[in-house]
């Protein structure tokens, strides 16, 4: 033994080293991707379709997705109208701290201005808020100008799930990723026709 | 075992022909017989052998509870039940569990006010303190766990929060949300994984920490109330003379220790497992049902105080870092402080103003962070929190040009 140290063999080794770390790096893939929801979990998660031809102004029609209720509610130009005059009674009027696609950051928080899509999850604490679209003074809200309402808690929404100020939710309801197929038709779990989430 | 003193492993017989091959006796003498530690321990050091007797218990009344349960969605909740009702013996072996897991954070947490008390967390301790944290944070992964496992409703919810604080991380949030539940929700497949990180995954983490925390102990030597160096006084066999063997004398003191924890422990065992729902929590006697959310969510009362930490700040993210830093403080802990007096009998009045705030302020986040809030809730929480942190900010100014009593040379009893 000397103590000089044998470059090359030194450069051998750490060459070595960093050749087994990266090694090491590839097998922890299959343990980390492991965690990811599995075929079975991901085809239990796939789009869903809705057809909504007999859906009548301030009906409902309620669907599931990935375990969650979906309320697709039709709305008029009465209702519409209501939506601008409530927004100094709202936490979020602009959606800006809410959960939406890019194209329903909006007044109607809709790709159709008359047809809302919503996941039917109150944002407080995950109770399923119940839809009153008419506008008549509630026991809620003597100046009720149509939406939602949990009754777990007693959250309140206007009729694009915006939240009224003093619920105890904090945010607007969550609108998901959907897409029209036709005029009758969409899709909900997809940003567009060609898939992806 | 061999008589001489110095020689560390006996030549003949069994123990000279193991002792050849494994360390038996060497080992023996190094932790136990030959261990010495500080001759002034006090009540406050029951705490160390407690929780490792808690370990114990967990760990075997664990292995037996693993026996029966089914790690499925279907089936856990009732399997649960079964154990209470069908089991023989079922009901003792799960209410063991449940208030060993409770008294496990009574025991740690005594445990870490003893350390801040006495500064044992201060030079040449720091390994051993980071190692008891490292511990703590393994712990509060392995309870938040095994709490899920019955799936109950409080299970549910409890795991559907906790889980969600990973999803206000932006731009991985989504993600990480998904690779942590493997599902879009709580479901059966989170479910399953947590059965797997806390029946074998954390026990070995735990196990493997509390080893290191002890030789990292053995290696530096025990504080003690008076936070004197007892090395710094040896006689001529090189033995500290303020210092008494662990075996017999520690050992005997522990087994009194245990005898008075076990009383306490089994009443609660037998009388009242659920402690008014503060154990066991009345929502988790229903099914975990994704429908329908309890009236308050909120974890078990040892993670309160850093829940209503995460509550006090009204944006998510920010509530997260504030609820993660209240844990990282106290890793810091050891570089905060750097007055040269450890123990709390030779520091003068801030400190031990400050010290009783702060665990005040830590009891009270507790009991706020059980209850729901109106205005008046929220504003002293925040205050609270305040003053949780700010025992830090003081220690670290403070302890620069500290004053204090003069300190003893050799213990003082």
């Amino acid at each position: 033994m000397t103590d000089k140290v044998n470059e090359s063999r030194r450069n051998l080794l750490i060459a070595t080293s960093a050749v087994g770390a990266i090694g090491a790096g590839f097998a922890a893939v299959p343990f980390l991707k492991a965690w990811l929801p599995s075929e079975r979990a991901k085809a239990a998660g796939e789009p869903v379709t809705a057809n909504i031809s007999k859906l009548e102004v301030g009906q409902k029609i309620q669907l599931m997705w990935r375990g969650q209720p979906i309320f697709i509610v039709k709305r008029d130009k009465t209702l519409l109208e209501t939506l601008p005059g409530l927004n100094d009674r709202l936490k979020d009027p602009e959606s800006n701290d809410s959960i939406q696609p890019e194209f329903a950051k909006n007044l109607h928080r809709s790709q159709k201005e008359e047809l809302l899509v919503m996941v039917g999850i109150c944002t407080h604490l995950g109770c399923s808020p119940k839809v009153y679209p008419e506008i008549v003074p509630q026991a809620f809200d003597a100046d009720w100008k149509g939406g939602f309402f949990c009754p777990c808690h007693g959250s309140t929404f206007d009729i694009s799930g915006r939240v009224f100020s003093g619920s105890p939710a904090g945010t607007n309801m969550v609108i998901p990723p959907y897409v029209f197929v036709d005029e009758n038709n969409l899709i909900v779990g997809v940003d567009s026709l060609e898939g992806g989430a | 075992m061999g008589k001489a003193v110095n020689s560390s492993k006996s030549s003949t017989g069994l123990m000279g022909w193991i002792d050849a091959r494994l360390p038996v006796t060497k080992a023996y003498k190094e932790h136990l017989s030959e261990y010495y530690a500080p001759s002034n321990f006090n009540v406050w050091y029951f705490f160390g052998s407690l929780s490792l007797l808690v370990l114990v218990n967990q760990l075997l009344t664990g292995v037996w509870l693993t026996m029966h349960y089914k790690p499925d969605a279907e089936q856990a909740f009732g399997v649960v039940e079964y154990i209470m009702r069908d089991v023989p013996w079922g009901w003792l072996i799960r209410y063991l569990h449940t208030t060993g897991a409770s008294a496990f954070f009574i025991v740690v947490y005594l445990h870490m006010f003893r350390g801040l008390m006495y500064g044992s967390y201060k030079k040449p301790r720091e390994l051993v303190w980071l190692l008891g944290m490292f511990i703590y944070l393994a712990l509060m992964a392995e309870a938040f766990m095994g709490y899920v496992l019955p799936w109950g409703n409080m299970s549910f919810w409890g795991a559907k929060v906790i889980t969600q604080l990973f999803g206000v991380i932006p731009y991985i949030g989504d993600g990480l949300l998904e690779w942590i539940r493997g599902d879009y929700n709580v479901s059966d497949a989170t479910l399953n994984r947590f059965f797997a990180l806390h029946v074998v995954a954390l026990p070995i983490v735990l196990l493997l920490l509390v080893v290191l925390h002890i030789l990292a102990l053995h290696t530096v030597g025990s504080n003690n109330p008076d936070g004197v160096d007892i090395k710094k006084n040896k006689d001529e066999n090189g033995i500290p003379k303020d210092g008494i063997p662990f075996h017999p004398y520690y050992t005997v003191k522990d087994i009194f220790g245990v005898g008075m924890f076990l009383l306490v422990f089994m009443f609660i065992v037998f009388v009242k497992p659920d402690m008014g729902g503060l154990f066991l929590e009345h929502d988790n006697y229903n099914i975990a049902n994704p429908g329908s959310t309890p009236e308050h969510i909120k974890p078990v009362w040892y993670f309160t105080p850093f829940f209503a930490i995460l509550k006090v700040v009204p944006n998510p993210l920010w509530g997260m870092i504030a609820m993660f830093s209240a844990i990282i403080m106290l890793f810091l802990l050891p570089w905060l402080d750097r007055s040269e007096v450890k123990s709390i009998r030779y520091r003068l009045m801030p400190f031990k103003v400050a010290l009783f705030s702060f665990v005040f302020s830590f009891i009270a986040l507790g009991y706020l962070g059980m209850i729901g809030w109106g205005d008046m809730e929220k504003l002293v929480a925040r205050i609270l929190t305040a003053v949780y942190f700010g025992y830090f900010a003081f220690i670290f100014f403070y302890s620069k040009n500290e004053k204090h009593k003069p300190i003893p040379e050799r213990l003082t009893h």
